[in-house]
């Protein structure tokens, strides 16, 4: 049960050694080495303990496939679970932990579900702790993913950086083995631009785990005539983990291994968008492993893995190594350990094998054991023996295992698109069950295992992906000479001779054994879809790469009927696991979505403002001078707007710049109120609604000339407002003569309110004429101040007087300041969003959170505005019947009844006599202090709305168990004949 | 999914919106009854295939268009007039 290095031979560099850390002690290896290959050449078989029974395992594979061999890589912040360590390089510094056994691999505590073993069968968590009582699983849960499950994830920030790019190419090549290779020379000499991705950290693919010197040369001849091309860009360590529509690829570079420092900029992975007008599919194949009892004691592994670790890494089984195998490709890896001094036996499944590989073992002195499969393993933390059954029932002493259990074509990209793989009889696999037109697919994931034939199919894939991509003739690359495809000649079998005692297993990450597929068929779990739930097949990391096919048969097998009829499993993306870090790339923190900033706000930054998010907008929320704590800094903002002026930041409302001769017109329609017969000089509240009647918004509009009108929306709605107005306009009235333009970051807005208001706008602009003859309620017009066009309309939120000023954005700070200046001796200063939106509630003025895409004009008390004589957008759906309920929720306004209580916006209403249960009868949508009534107050929806005014009703908020007594009062809490907006 | 804009040329979906069934005719601004409207508001045909469609380059030059999609596999046919 052990492995050594070979003193000659392999890819690394034996005079470059490395050492890095495992389990906290020093692990040495060379150059050129995976993490995986440098623990079986330090002998270390045992590295890890399986998900659910905790049984000893080694590594399996030498690839991409590999189900146990994943570590935690790094620490602190920067660790990273779950990293297969056959993908690992292993360089200096590098830091790596087993996982999932405590408090080590060698003695794990946790070994004890093996004892316990007939419990953890399929099914088992579903049956046991999902009932029958109710909220078992609540009870068991916590416990049962602490003894199972894989590595942790740090909770810290990551400080590794990542980067994400866009890219375009004519041909992108995925994979670099043989058929991969041959694509992308034969297309890049055509001119096109290729892109060669491998996920290896060396191009070759199968070719880095043969041992033909003849190989090698056209490998190496094949890779440096790509890197001379200026038109090829070939990437290693790169794994394409998706297909998506339009031939968008993406990719990840992972540049792990280059240990780059964040601060320096340099990037640990590289997400690329790749845009591709063609791809070929050059992906290989995985082997399979073959399901036995104790199949999964460390040293049994596949049999390319075996022979990959010799040939590419040098390292082999210290003795003798079993080979078994249901065709010809076992007799690869028997022949080449043979090669390197290890001492081979073949079972193979097969009753009859071929003369001249019996031959060639023969002279190799490789024992054959046709018509045999192994029964059993011994030894538990390595691989002692193995018993033989069927034609020759022998046990043979050996250190390592080699299955060959047949391979299956990596279909997963091809699939990603939608095209379901199809089973191919001939060489027991799934093959591609078909291309778009442009992709092409060449070598073993098409079923075509030999060497030749990958190469001929590539370089053709690479010639047709050229030319559909608009590229011309080209010269193919040819296979090297003397090369002899050698036949694969598979008979399938999915299950061992005879079954033993042990475990058998299937799916190695997810513990599934035989038995639990032949559980999952006697409870009825047949389809694929049902087994994979219902056993956790395929669900770890490795997606059940080396597990899905095996699975799948034995279902088939046990429900007698064919694969193809038992259907496969969706594929979809990543192909592979991958750091949510690659994903997020840049996209974090402060850089996670957009950030829009009013022109004002390097002033609010300034002079004391404490802002808070709005949609993307950052707001000025209070400012220092009002005091400390939103909660009482507002009520004196408001209190400053009540009784004299302020200044507030109205920056972020949408605004629209509406031109042409139709113009009027055009407002009319989307307007539900009368906008044609707007004066010029004139400002107008408006309301649109949807198509179905629903209120889309509200906002104003001024009309600036015959043919020039300014609109503003609310800041929530302001994008889509612009694209509905657009929509009309370019696609339904398009006989109108009208044009739009967003003025929404161009422009910026201010509102003086306040009793004082018009006194500061006095200071500030000596020689405008605010009189109210001149400038009345809802009235508008440019003026000219130090050669500055601002727009003064005379509008009001807040229910005071009020104007608003409007300047281009470069202008904003300096005009803010000016007016703060001027009319310093009204005592005008700044306030923020809390208060301007308490201010509006007493007002009863709606805004988002009562405009919910739900609510008719009627449920707001709009109602009235609409035109009678007019059409206008949703006029017609406004009157269908369930708009026209009288029990729908509509706008009331409430007033706190117990003075000792809070009130809470989304608190649930309902009637005094209603048990306080369910969703209500509607909700409460803003809240505020009121300065005026000197009480909470509030807005809300309620059924039948003002119909109950002057009710005692209920508020309640379960989650804090509080419950308040409201009376539902007019929304209008002040100044109900509007006497302040006119004085 | 990349959407030939008739001004910008081809460009990535996330640069677009998508403003639904552009096969129906909307009916004439100030005609049509409730019935009109509601067929033409509630009612569509949801087909697998081919689809032409209204998209709006939002975040380039705001440019609605008709275009031509295959639901079934997002092939696009093009712009349409």
């Amino acid at each position: 049960m052990s492995f050594r290095r070979l003193a000659q031979g392999g890819r690394i560099d034996r005079r470059r050694a490395v050492s890095a850390r495992f389990d906290g002690k020093p692990l040495t290896g060379f150059s050129g080495d995976t993490l995986a290959s440098a623990l079986l050449a330090g002998n270390r078989l045992l590295v890890g303990r399986s998900f659910k029974y905790h049984r000893p395992r080694g590594i399996l594979s030498a690839g991409i496939e590999e189900p146990n061999a994943l570590f935690t890589l790094g620490d602190g912040a920067t660790t990273e679970p779950n990293v297969a360590a056959t993908m690992v390089d292993l360089v200096d510094g590098l830091i790596a932990r087993s996982q999932n056994a405590w408090p080590s691999p060698d003695f794990d505590m946790m070994a004890v579900n093996s004892l316990l073993a007939p419990m953890f069968q399929s099914g088992f968590y579903y049956k046991t702790f999902m009932g029958p009582r109710k909220g078992s699983w609540m009870f068991y849960e916590p416990f049962i993913r602490k003894a199972a499950g894989l590595g942790k994830a740090t909770d810290r920030s990551d400080p590794d950086r990542y980067d994400m790019r866009h890219a375009f190419c004519d041909v992108l090549v995925i994979g670099s083995g043989p058929a991969g290779l041959a694509a992308a020379l034969t297309s890049g000499r055509s001119g096109a631009r290729v892109v060669l991705a491998e996920q290896d950290s060396e191009f070759g693919g199968s070719l880095l785990s043969a041992s033909d010197a003849e190989h090698e040369a056209w490998r190496i001849s094949c890779v440096e005539e790509l890197k001379s091309l200026a038109n090829v860009e070939a990437f290693t360590r790169t794994t394409v983990q998706g297909l998506y529509d339009g031939n968008l690829a993406v990719l990840v570079e992972n540049r792990s291994h280059l240990r780059p420092d964040a601060r320096k900029g340099q990037a640990r992975m590289v997400l690329t968008q790749l845009r591709a007008r063609t791809i070929v599919m050059a992906t290989g194949a995985i082997e399979r492993p073959l399901v036995f009892s104790n199949n999964d004691r460390p040293g049994v592994m596949l049999a390319s893995a075996l022979r990959s670790y010799a040939n590419r890494f040098a390292v082999a089984p210290e003795r003798r190594a079993v080979i078994l195998c249901n065709n010809d490709t076992g007799y690869d890896a028997a022949l080449d350990l043979a090669a390197a001094g290890v001492a081979v036996t073949v079972a193979d499944h097969r009753p009859a094998v071929s003369a001249e590989i019996l031959a060639r073992a023969g002279t190799k002195g490789i024992a054959v054991f046709p018509g045999s499969g192994i029964v059993d393993v011994e030894g538990t933390k390595g691989v002692k023996a193995v018993k033989l059954g069927g034609a020759h029932a022998v046990t043979v002493e050996c250190d390592a295992v080699g299955m060959a259990g047949g391979w299956s074509p990596v279909v997963h990209l091809s699939s990603h698109g939608g095209i379901k793989p199809r089973y191919e009889e001939s060489i027991a696999g799934f093959v591609p069950g078909g291309f778009p037109s442009t992709h092409f697919g060449a070598g073993a994931m098409m079923g075509s295992f030999g060497l030749s034939a990958a190469i001929a199919e590539g370089a053709n894939a690479g010639a047709s992906a050229a030319s559909a991509a608009g590229f011309g003739r080209t010269r193919p690359v040819y296979a090297p000479e003397h090369v002899t495809d050698r036949s694969y000649a598979i008979l399938p079998s999915w299950t061992p001779p005879q079954e033993a005692k042990g475990k058998a297993f299937v799916d190695f990450q997810s513990d599934v054994t035989l038995k639990d597929v032949k559980n999952a068929h006697q409870e009825g779990y047949l389809s694929v879809e049902h087994l994979k739930r219902y056993t956790t097949l395929g669900m770890g990391t490795d997606q059940g790469k080396t597990s899905n096919i095996n699975a799948l048969a034995l279902m088939a097998g046990y429900r007698g009927i064919t694969i193809p009829e038992a259907g496969t499993t969706t594929f979809r993306p990543p192909y592979a696991p991958l750091a949510m870090g690659a994903i997020a790339g840049r996209t974090r923190g402060a850089h996670f979505r957009p950030l829009r900033l009013s022109p004002l706000h390097d002033w609010h930054a300034r002079n004391g403002a404490t802002f808070i998010e709005a949609g993307l907008w950052k707001r000025a929320w209070f400012y220092s001078w009002a005091g400390d704590r939103p909660e009482t800094a507002y009520v004196k903002e408001m209190e400053l707007v009540r009784k004299g002026v302020g200044l507030a930041d109205v920056s972020t409302l949408g605004k629209i710049d509406i031109q042409g001769p139709d113009a009027a017109e055009f407002l009319n329609r989307v307007y539900v109120n009368g906008f044609a017969k707007l004066p010029v000089g004139k400002v107008r509240y408006g309301v649109m609604l949807n198509d179905d009647g629903i209120v889309l918004d509200d906002g104003t509009t001024a009309r600036i000339s015959e043919t020039k009108f300014y609109m503003t929306t609310t800041t929530a709605q302001a994008g889509e407002v612009m694209s509905w107005l657009e929509y009309l306009l370019q696609c339904h009235w398009t006989d109108l003569e009208v044009e739009v333009a967003s003025l929404t970051d161009e422009w910026a807005g201010m509102a003086v309110s306040g009793p004082k208001a018009r006194e500061a706008l006095a200071l500030a602009f000596p020689d405008a004429d605010l009189s109210n003859e001149a400038l009345p309620y809802m009235g508008c017009r440019d003026i000219a101040f130090d050669g500055v066009t601002v727009r003064l309309l005379r509008m009001s939120f807040s229910g005071e007087l009020a104007y608003e000023v409007h300047v281009a954005a470069d202008y904003a700070i300096s005009l803010w300041e000016h007016i703060l200046k001027a009319a310093a001796s009204t005592g005008i200063k700044p306030y923020g969003l809390e208060a301007l939106a308490s201010l509006r509630i007493e007002k009863g003025h709606v805004a988002g959170l009562e405009l919910d895409h739900r609510n008719t004009l009627d449920d707001l008390g709009l109602g009235k505005m609409a035109g009678k004589e007019k059409d206008y957008v949703g006029r017609a759906l406004r009157f269908r019947e369930d708009c026209q309920s009288p029990e729908r929720w509509s706008l009331v306004g409430l007033e706190l009844m117990e003075p000792d209580k809070k009130l809470r916006g989304g608190a649930i209403l309902f009637a005094a006599s209603d048990e306080i249960k369910g969703h209500g009868r509607g909700y409460i949508t803003s809240v505020t202090w009121s300065t005026e009534l000197n009480k909470f107050i509030a807005l809300g929806l309620y059924t039948g709305g003002l119909n109950h005014v002057g009710e005692e009703i209920i508020a309640a908020f379960p989650l804090k168990n509080e419950q308040a007594k409201l009376k539902i009062v007019s929304p209008h809490f002040i100044d109900h004949e509007g006497a302040r907006l006119h004085a | 999914m990349m959407i030939p804009c008739p001004y910008c040329g081809d460009r990535d979906v996330s640069e677009f919106r998508y403003g639904g069934d552009a096969t129906k005719q909307r009916p004439q601004h100030g005609t049509g009854d409730l019935k009109t409207w509601h067929d033409y508001y509630f009612l569509f045909d949801n087909p697998k295939g081919p689809h032409t469609e209204y998209w709006q380059h939002v975040l380039g030059c705001r440019r609605w268009f008709k275009l031509a999609r295959n639901t079934a596999t997002n092939e696009i046919g093009g712009v349409v007039s």
